[in-house]
Order: C-alpha cells, then structure tokens, then sequence
C-alpha cells in the first residue's frame, strides 16, 4: 500500500499510509479464492463476512462491500487502519501459508473510504423497543454495543468524560496513524442511529453506576484501562516526564502540534520513551515530529517479545527511532530546576523461562549507564480507571481493577450491568473491545426481552 | 454542547466571579470539589475550584484571576456568552464533619473554596473561624459572605490596609496560641502561602489539610500530571485530593512542577496581549 515517505512523514501529523486507489483493489481483491470454509471469518473477533465483502468488491460493488461489512463491523474505516489483521484475519488466510495473505485489512478501509467520500448513508434501525440502555464510555467497545443496540431499536445513551467521543482513538491512537476526522465520522454514523451522546459526564461523580441502573433498563461499561502505571522509580515526578496517557491526550486530542491550539506540552530535543507496545510507538513517532532529534524506545526484553505490532516497529524503525532493546530504566536524573536531565539504564538478558514460558529478563551487575533526555514518556501500561465505582456496590472486580465478566455475555455480578474491553481484559486492542461490545450488545438485548 | 455564562462580575482587580449555567454538576457537587472549563475549541482544559454552587437553580460560582492566556480571554467573557466545555464535580469533596472548632484560612483567591468549605462546616455544626487575606483591601474578596458563613471572621492584609497588618497566618498563630481547642486548620491560597503557613501550624496538635492545585489535562486520573508527593507516595491531585494532610505534603515539588510549562505560559500571554492590540479579540 502506498504511504508517506520516512523522511518526509517524519516532519508531519499526516497519515501515513495513503489507501488503495480502486485498480489496487480490485486486484487485491481478485486473489480471493473465497474459500468454502473461510478461516478469515474466524479470525475476526467480529466476524466479518470478509469473502462476502471482497466478492463484492470484485464486482466493483463498493456500496454492497460496505454495507456487508456494516452489518457487523460499526467501525470499518477505524478497523481497516489500527486492527492486527496479521494476527487476526490474515494470519487464517489460506494464501498466507504459501506467500502473502489477502490483504484484507487495506481492503476493508478501501471500502469504507470510498463510503465516506460518497457520503454515509443513514442506516435503518428496528422499530423502537421502549428500552434504555446506558453505555459508559465512548471507546471502541462502547460505540460498538451502542450501534448494535441502537440498530436493535433500544434508545442508547453515551455517557462520556472527555469532551469528545472516541475514547481511546480520540485521545490515545495519534493522527497520523488514524485521522481524527475519520472517527468523528465514525461516531456521527452511530448519532444517525439515534444514539444520544453525553460529553463531559463523569459516572462516578455526577452520578453513581447505582443510580444510572435505577434510571436505564440495562447498562454496558466500556470505560476502558485509563488509568496510567508508573515504574515507582527514583525522579518519576520531574518536569518532563509524562505518562504517555498525558503526552498522548496532550498530542492528539488537545493538538499540541498544531500552533493554533493553546495546548501545552514539552518539545523534546532527546527523548526517550520507556515501553514496547504500540503506545509506547505512537508516542515515540509523536515526540519526533514534534521535532526531537534523536527519540529512543527503552524495552527491558528483546525485540520478538515487543508487544508492539510489526507493522508499528517497522514503522518506527524507518522513521529513524532508536531501539534500546534488554535495557531497563533505573532512575530518572535532573537539574537544580526540577527538570529532567536524563534516565539511568541498566542492560538485561533473559534469564530462565518463568511460568508463563516467557524467558524473563534480569538486570546484568555494574552495566549502568546514562541516556540524556530532556523529555520522558512512560508508557508501560494502564489499568482500568476506579472513578467509575465509586459510591456503587456489588460490582466483583478482580485485584488488578478489571471488571469480572462473562467472557461470552459480558455480564457482570450487578444484575443489569454488562462490562466489554479493557476494562475486562485489561489494555488490549480496539478490534477485541469491540468485540465484546458486540457480544454484550447480543446478551443485553436478550435480557431486555426477558426483562 | 454549550455552558451557558449566566452572571460575571469583577470582584477585585483581575479577580472574576462567574456563574455558569450546569445543572448536572450543580446537582452532584460538594464543597472542596472543583471543575474543568474550556473555553472553545482551541482552548486549553483549566481547573478552577468551586466557589459556590445551588443545586435547585442548576448554577456553578466559579472565581479566578487573571493569570495566563486563559484566564485572560475568560475575563473578556460577558453574561450570555457560553463555555464549551465545563465538566464536574471533579476531586474527592471535602471530608467534612462535627468536629468541634474548625479555622479556616484563605488567602487571595484561595479565599474562593475557602467559602463553600465555611458554609458546610457551619451547617455541620462546628464553630467556623474564618481568616481571610489579601495583598490590600481592595483584593480582598466574598467579605460579606465569609462573615455570614463564619462563626467568627478575621481579615489581615500585607499592607495593613483592612485588618490585621500582616500575615493571615498571624492570627491563625494567635488563636492556637490562646489554648481554645482546634480541631483543624484547612489552608488555601497560593502555595507558597500553604507551605508556609501550614509551617507555622506544625507544632501545634491540630490537623491541617491542604488544597493543591496542579497542573492536569482531564481531572480524572487518567493524565497522571497532578503528580504530587503525599507522605512519600506518588498520589493524583485530581482523584486522590485536591485535600491532603499539609504535614505529608511535598510542597517543593508541587511548587517546580506547577512552574513546568511557565515559560510557555509567559509567552502565550504575550502573543495573545499583542493579538489583543491588534484588535483581533
């Protein structure tokens, strides 16, 4: 797929990736052998009917592909840009075992792009139940049990903290690899459904998860894992080091990078990123084109353990991104003026297996030494945000914060309260939240029936 | 989604009251919590404290002076005009109960969540000594209302203008000293004014609490940037406080880190007083 140079995109916010033109797609779209029993289908956590789709597109069908891609999947234009289709779909692909898999990820936002510039069509939804379900959060798996609920003819209401829906691919997920505009989109087509949106509403302070269940039939919580994990080491409270929740928020959501926006954050010279998930990415190829002129990512395991995506890595790397692999952070070093100066890091190898089969990595003795940085962003991890609970009770969590619910329904130990995405699992991906948020759309419709 | 500018009003040089139309947070709000308002679009997300609040009217007092760029260009508001962001309660409210004698001690703007705060601990049932300051009498603000609020009011000014001729902290001094029984002291104003005057209340067994103000994005634990260090843990301003045992609080470091970005701000000030000679605000 064409994208932006490194060399050029390096400097921007634009996208990186820049789409099939239709002659691409359609000759991607003929490698298909639309398979009887399609694996795809089963590697997709919302179960697309990608030979369907792909089908359709072979016949230059682009408003049938989309459609059939919408009968499940809310978000295309959002999942064709930030789903680990190499792990999911693709990796099932049957042309994958000999060479490359259909590329069925470029192919899904092919389409939802060419929807988006046609124009969306309102979608149709079953005549109203008289039902009202709550959905806190506005996240990927929030938008997604929202849609399925709205498109079941239940009245929906979004509660959301921030001041903009999206959660996560409004304030987390940078512009460059996912354009704003696209999921301010994404979220006017489920408002066509009918579904209210509450911006500035704190569950949890302007009113309790008891009070919004006396009020609403059901409700789902997609809050998500906000709350951002710190390392507890020495200097961790310096100017200049951010959590990369905040250097995230502060990038995108608040468009430190655009001078019109009053938005204030610290332009890095030397920054170093600690973390090697797709976060800690994002805020590294964030930090460079806010200027710096040397960014380095500092994971305490080796690159194959990275949970980042390839695609994400690779991206990095040719972008210019400094890798300091088997390395951790020991403490953070500053100025007389509190300003952070640069971060002490000791080499690791891997050690034995430890129960999960993961060869954990130990600090090799007297291997210190220093990395300058005026700018660090910690980017090793959040958990689910405890605001939501207070003043409510019988809600089980787990003693990481997760909400503990059904794997299939999503439902909770609070009569009427579902839970979906990160706020179950812990920080995963978009494409699993939504997921769930479709599998707790399915059960809170049923329970509604019974109800 | 707009927040409707109800009243404005200057109430001291550079010092602003306003009441904002936002029946939602008026209904859940209590005294020690604050909010977060955005001017518009490009604006920045600004943490001001609750000054008053009336859940049947549905309106939010919010008081602040003008500091930065945003500060400034809220001055420039007039009632009727709207906000386009205005999010709360936000911070755990005040733990207030029947405690017996409470001093209460507000300084310059900080005399703002003082006032909610004096309001509560009277109708609890405590006696309420309020000590309120200012640079000179004409900053000192919600007189009146401190004195209706307060079993007893005492004012000290720097200049000696109104009141006692000094600190705030003085007479918060002398009523320790006088052996009447106190069970706390709650402080809030300008940092510097916290550190040092819950200093002078150290050696006295009383309880003193704080009320920071930090630097942070969205108010509910999610940035991380209201780091403070509380009795040698890293505790959020935004969820944890803003109130804290002023023994365990590491003033210094609340001080640099609120001067983080000051250079910047000094020069948004700048450029947005330039645009405004240029008549392009």
């Amino acid at each position: 797929m064409p994208e932006q140079p490194a060399e050029e995109r390096r400097k921007n916010f634009n996208e990186v990736t820049l789409g099939y033109t239709k002659e691409d797609a359609l000759a991607e779209a003929s490698r298909c052998l639309a398979c009887k029993d399609p694996k795809c289908v089963e590697g997709c956590p919302v179960n697309v009917d990608i030979p369907g789709f792909i089908q359709l597109i072979c016949e230059e069908n682009f408003e049938g592909a989309i459609e059939r891609i919408k009968a499940t999947n809310a978000l295309p234009a959002i999942c064709g840009r930030v789903c680990p289709q190499e792990t999911q779909c693709e990796a099932r692909c049957v042309l994958g075992k000999k060479g490359q898999p259909v590329a069925i990820g470029r192919l899904e936002r092919f389409c939802a792009d060419y929807e988006r510039e046609k124009g969306v069509k309102a979608p149709e939804a079953m005549p109203p139940t008289g039902k009202k379900v709550a959905v806190v959060g506005s996240g990927p798996a929030g938008l997604t049990a929202a849609a399925d609920l709205a498109k079941l003819g239940h009245k929906v209401t979004i509660f959301e903290s921030l001041h903009k829906a999206g959660g996560v691919l409004s304030y987390g997920i940078p512009e460059f690899r996912l354009p704003k505009e696209i999921v301010r989109q994404e979220v006017e087509y489920i408002e066509k459904l009918g579904v209210e949106f509450k911006p500035n509403y704190i569950i949890g302070r302007i009113k309790t998860l008891d009070e919004l269940c006396d009020d609403f039939d059901a409700v789902f919580l997609g809050t998500g894992a906000g709350l951002p994990n710190f390392m507890g080491i020495e200097g961790e409270n310096l100017n200049g080091v951010y959590s990369a929740n905040e250097f995230l928020t502060r990038v995108n959501l608040m468009k430190a990078y655009d001078p019109e926006y009053d938005t204030m954050v610290r332009h890095g010279k030397h920054v170093v990123v600690v973390g090697g998930g797709n976060v800690a990415m994002d805020a590294a190829r964030s930090a460079l084109r806010l200027g710096a002129d040397e960014v380095s990512i500092v994971y305490r395991r080796g690159e194959d353990e990275m949970p980042a995506r390839r695609e994400e890595v690779e991206h990095a790397k040719e972008e210019g991104i400094t890798f300091r692999l088997l390395t951790n952070p020991v403490r953070i070093l500053g100025d007389e003026k509190f300003n952070v100066t640069g971060v002490e890091c000791i080499k690791m190898e891997l050690g034995e297996p430890d129960k999960s089969g993961r060869r954990s990595p130990v600090p090799v003795e007297g291997s210190e030494f220093l990395v300058p940085a005026d700018v660090v962003v910690i980017a090793i991890g959040t958990s689910p945000n405890p605001i939501i609970f207070k003043g409510s009770e019988g809600l089980e969590q787990n003693r990481r914060g997760t909400v503990v619910a059904d794997e299939e329904t999503g439902a909770t130990s609070k009569c009427g309260v579902f839970a979906g995405g990160d706020v179950v699992t812990g920080a995963a991906t978009v494409i699993s939240a939504m997921g769930a948020g479709k599998k707790a759309a399915k059960a809170i419709d049923a329970f509604l029936k019974e109800k | 989604m707009a927040y409707r500018i109800l009243e404005k009003e200057e109430i001291a040089p550079s010092v602003h009251r306003m009441v904002i139309d936002a029946p939602d947070v008026a209904k859940a709000a209590k005294a020690g919590q604050f909010i977060i308002l955005r001017i518009d679009e490009r604006g920045e997300r600004v943490p001001l404290t609750i000054a008053d609040f009336e859940k049947e009217k549905g309106t939010v007092t919010v008081i602040f002076q003008e500091m930065g760029k945003t500060t400034k260009q809220l001055a420039k508001l007039s009632a009727g005009d709207s906000l386009e962001d205005f999010v709360g309660p936000l911070g755990t409210p005040a733990d207030i109960r029947k405690l017996g004698t409470v001093i209460l001690v507000g300084g310059g703007v900080g005399v703002a969540p003082i006032y909610p705060q004096a309001k509560a601990y009277t109708s609890a049932g405590n006696r309420v000594i309020s000590i309120i300051g200012a640079r000179n009498k004409d900053l000192l603000i919600l007189e009146d209302e401190m004195e209706k609020a307060s079993s007893e009011l005492y004012i000290a000014t720097d200049d000696g203008s109104k009141g006692h001729h000094g600190f705030v902290t003085d007479i918060m001094k002398r009523i320790l000293d006088s052996g009447e029984k106190v069970a706390r002291v709650v402080i809030i104003g300008p940092p510097i004014m916290m550190k040092v005057g819950a200093g002078v209340a150290f050696p006295y067994d009383v309880e003193i609490l704080v009320s920071l103000n930090s630097i942070m994005v969205d108010g509910t634990g999610m940035c991380g940037g209201c780091r403070v260090t509380v009795g040698g843990e890293t505790k959020f301003t935004c969820v944890d406080g803003p109130e804290f045992d002023a023994r365990k609080v590491d003033f210094v470091q609340l001080m640099n880190r609120l001067a983080m970005y000051r250079g910047e701000e000094a020069k948004a000030v700048e450029n947005y007083e330039e645009e405004c000679r240029c008549g392009l605000h």
